[in-house]
């Protein structure tokens, strides 16, 4: 896949930075004339995977989180989380529906939703090291509706 | 931030603005202090104002109908936008809410 385009984003991790994260992650995307539906797609992945740094990764102390975002030939994109924080001991486990480790704000399904909203995602852990989730998906955009 | 109005103890709540982690604490403060001041048999969230909502609104529709359950309540959503319903339709909340 050749690149074509690419940003990155190092922010503080506060819970007001999430919408500051998705907002900026779309916003770049919009070169691609995204539908409303893929707007909103990768806006919540990345909501999902900012907050798991926050929440999880940093327990909600300080701490770094990085957003990359790259647009390759033919409208895929590949959006990278990481955060420097606990990371996750068990994969799989964090991965299943419905599991937290959280408190009853949060619902289990930050990693479901990922998952349906992206056509690829993986995660890369390492205890006391941080987590990586790297999302990527295809953006057919308005322009094929209208040639059509 | 919300809107509400009550009536025969419905207490009807409609959310404004974006749903995700940095808000929800807010909104579930305002609307359990409402479930507890007007102690309504429904609550009806109307979702028609929402322009953002990530897995934190479910957490939040889930928290509410544990309390009104625990209050011998019961929760319905109304006029949800499509980019909603599809969210909450990945954690099957019609199970347990009417979704209206």
């Amino acid at each position: 896949m050749k690149e074509i385009n690419q940003m990155t984003l190092v922010f503080e991790g506060r819970s007001v930075n999430e919408s500051f994260a998705r907002v900026t992650a779309a916003a770049f995307l919009a070169q691609l004339d995204p539908t409303l539906q893929e707007i909103a797609e990768i806006k919540t992945v990345v909501s999902e995977a900012v907050t798991n740094c926050i929440v999880h990764g940093y327990e909600d102390k300080p701490g770094a989180v990085r957003m990359k975002v790259q647009i390759f030939e033919g409208g895929r994109i590949r959006i990278t989380v990481s955060d420097k924080g606990k990371g996750i001991p068990d994969i799989p486990q964090a991965m299943t529906p419905c599991f937290t480790t959280g408190n009853e704000d949060r619902a289990g399904m930050g990693f479901s939703i990922m998952q349906g909203f992206s056509d690829k995602i993986r995660v890369r852990s390492f205890p006391g090291r941080g987590t990586t989730v790297v999302m990527e998906k295809y953006i057919g955009g308005r322009k094929e509706k209208t040639d059509a | 931030m919300i809107n509400y109005e009550v009536s025969e103890r419905i207490l009807t709540v409609t959310i404004l603005g974006e749903i995700d982690h940095h808000t929800a604490i807010g909104l579930r403060t305002e609307i359990d202090g409402l479930v507890r001041k007007y102690s309504p048999l429904c609550l009806i969230l109307d979702f028609s104002r929402v322009d953002f909502c990530d897995s934190s609104g479910i957490a939040l529709v889930l928290g509410r109908y544990r309390l009104m359950k625990s209050l011998g309540g019961e929760v319905e959503l109304i006029r949800l936008p499509e980019n909603v319903s599809h969210i909450f339709d990945m954690a099957d909340l019609k199970r347990l809410v009417k979704i209206g």
